[in-house]
């Protein structure tokens, strides 16, 4: 490894004679053999408890209170059936995925409208309602967990998708509003000028003019969207209680399979359904790596 | 502008504002009030009883218990992750010396920032339900068995109080520093290159361009990792829940103010005094956001 960054041209030494020793003359390979050694000591921090989770779906009970750090003996997919069919983690994946597309498309669609409007229009009252929804950001979410289990109970909607459907919409309003405001500030105005020269409505204009172009920060903020209300544990656990587990979302079934286990429990099957909640998520990240990191990290360099 | 332009407006922001102000600004608002009051139980009738609700929290030791914790997860969690993501960052980003005129990462750089990043796209609870398995206090827990190997004895990470926290934090930081690597990347990136160029002509090592050149021109964004980590140090709520033993335990030896929010509410149905714990949080995460950005201003550098 030590060879591999030496190779490199030595950035502090430019005009240096070409070194005879490398490894006695140059530090630097020192040094990148150290980095080398500590990013991948971080890496395999990273992979092996998530390597391990997989490995682990394929032992069975004894095995998993026997030694930690051994194979399974066969690979069979046995715990992966039970966990999917009777720990329910199929029926867990599809809540959730349904949860979140129409949170995730309700957000996008009313968070763009807003932001729009708050964008590029002024009229009255149009500063007050922008920091209305920016406030949101800075307010901890705890503080309004009793009146907003109260206030979606008197709607008639806890224990029902509706009401965690909309309450994820409104939750994640501030944010979304916020970043595509900034978005649409950015886009030129000609182009809606023309539109709306031509005759083309306010809401035609909104639809097929600046919806695609403001395409990369839509995309930005739906991923950023998506994994936020994919990955919520609290809203869910307050809002759908133990009365309704059949329409439980992921997180929750998942933690519930672990606190409710004691040591009768099927751990090949809490492992199996670990893994299928980890899994895809794995696999849309490694295909949009690029786009999620930057969705994600978007909200910080502004 | 022309005609049509208010309809289109209220049409446009209608069904925000309202389902933003019912879910969202109306409870903040009856938080406040709620927490003077001493609504208990579902159907009880609670009645104001003004302050009361705040003087019992200074008498409350699980209170403080959590209010010290979060001083601890301030102190210990942001600091930490910073580091280890700074270091990371500059690895992957400078520290491969120069080519073709740009300061380069080092080898394998890439794939070493889709791996950090990954933890970032993880649930906490299912973070969390994962290293119940890897800080199992006997063999059969990874880290204990692997300190079996080299025959040092099982370690109680969970369930001794003394550092319950701490093994609550590396997961905290483990999950973190992935996504701090990649916002400190994007501001090195933005670093003009010419500053280390010059800084490398006058004989700069890599220690001087990190120390001298590259934490200086960071320091805006680390301000705001700052800020996201202490924001987080006030919430950890999915972590304790799921991983902790006893939701907070041992002996409330991890348990913080959103965990207990959460039960006073939910499992004592005791409302009014959950909610005044929730403006105790409140207040703390303003007061912390506004110290730091006051603390930590400077002069700003425009390239």
């Amino acid at each position: 490894m030590a060879t591999d960054t030496a190779r490199k041209p030595d950035a502090t030494r430019p005009a240096a004679p070409a070194p005879v020793g490398r490894r006695a003359k140059n530090p630097l390979g020192v040094f990148g053999a150290l980095s080398h050694v500590a990013l991948l000591v971080w890496a395999i921090l990273i992979v092996g408890p998530i390597v391990w989770t997989f490995l682990s779906s394929f032992k069975t009970n004894t095995e998993i209170f026997g030694d930690a750090i051994t194979l399974p003996a066969t690979f069979g997919w046995d715990a992966w059936g039970r966990a999917w069919e009777k720990a329910h983690i199929g029926q867990y994946m599809l809540n959730t995925v349904f949860v979140v597309a129409c949170s995730t498309a309700g957000t996008m669609l009313l968070g763009s409208m807003a932001a729009y409007v708050l964008a590029r229009y002024t009229f009255p009252g149009n500063r007050l309602v922008y920091f209305l929804f920016v406030s949101g950001m800075t307010f901890p979410v705890f503080l309004a967990l009793v009146p907003l289990f109260f206030v979606v109970k008197n709607l008639g909607l806890i224990d029902t998708h509706l009401g965690l459907i909309l309450v994820y919409i409104a939750y994640s309003l501030p944010f979304t509003v916020f970043f595509l405001s900034a978005f649409f500030k950015t886009l030129p105005t000609s182009v809606a000028e023309a539109a709306m020269m031509d005759g083309c409505s306010h809401t035609r204009t909104f639809f097929q003019v600046m919806m695609p172009m403001a395409k990369p920060g839509l995309i930005s903020i739906t991923i950023f969207n998506i994994l936020g209300q994919w990955n919520q544990y609290l809203l869910p656990i307050v809002l759908l209680s133990g009365n309704v587990e059949d329409k439980w979302v992921i997180t929750q079934g998942v933690a519930n399979i672990s606190t409710s286990a004691g040591y009768e429990a099927d751990w090949p099957g809490l492992f199996a359904a670990l893994s299928m909640a980890i899994i895809p998520v794995m696999i849309i990240y490694i295909i949009f790596q690029r786009q999620i990191q930057s969705g994600l990290t978007s909200g910080a360099v502004k | 502008m022309r005609q049509g332009k208010y309809p289109f407006i209220v049409g446009f922001l209608a069904a925000p504002v309202l389902l933003y102000v019912v879910f969202v600004i109306s409870p903040y608002i009856q938080a406040f009030y709620i927490s003077m009051t001493n609504w208990k139980g579902i159907s009880a009738n609670p009645q104001f009883i003004g302050l009361e609700n705040f003087t019992r929290l200074f008498d409350d030791e699980v209170f403080w218990a959590a209010v010290r914790h979060h001083g601890v997860l301030l102190l210990v969690m942001p600091l930490v992750t910073i580091v280890i993501a700074l270091f990371f960052a500059f690895l992957l980003n400078l520290s491969g010396g120069q080519r073709g005129g740009r300061m380069t990462g080092i080898w394998g750089s890439k794939v070493y920032r889709v791996i950090f990043f990954l933890p970032q796209v993880l649930a906490v609870a299912i973070v969390g339900v994962l290293f119940q398995a890897i800080y199992r206090p006997d063999g059969t827990g990874v880290i204990n068995g692997l300190l079996g190997k080299v025959g040092v004895g099982p370690v109680g990470w969970l369930i001794d109080p003394d550092i319950a926290l701490l093994s609550i934090i590396a997961v905290m930081v483990w999950q973190a520093v992935g996504f701090y690597v990649v916002l400190f990347s994007a501001g090195m990136s933005s670093i003009p290159k010419d500053v280390f160029e010059a800084a490398a002509l006058d004989g700069a090592g890599r220690f001087t361009l990190f120390f001298r050149i590259t934490i200086p021109l960071l320091w805006d964004t680390m301000q705001v990792a700052w800020v996201y980590l202490g924001i987080a140090a006030f919430d950890a709520f999915a972590l304790v829940q799921v991983l902790s033993v006893d939701r907070g335990g041992p002996d409330n030896s991890t348990t913080v103010l959103p965990m207990e929010i959460w039960r006073t509410a939910f499992n004592f149905s005791k409302f009014g005094y959950a909610s005044a714990m929730g403006v105790a949080l409140f207040f703390m995460t303003i007061t912390f956001a506004a110290l730091t950005l006051r603390v930590t201003r400077r002069e700003r550098i425009e390239f």
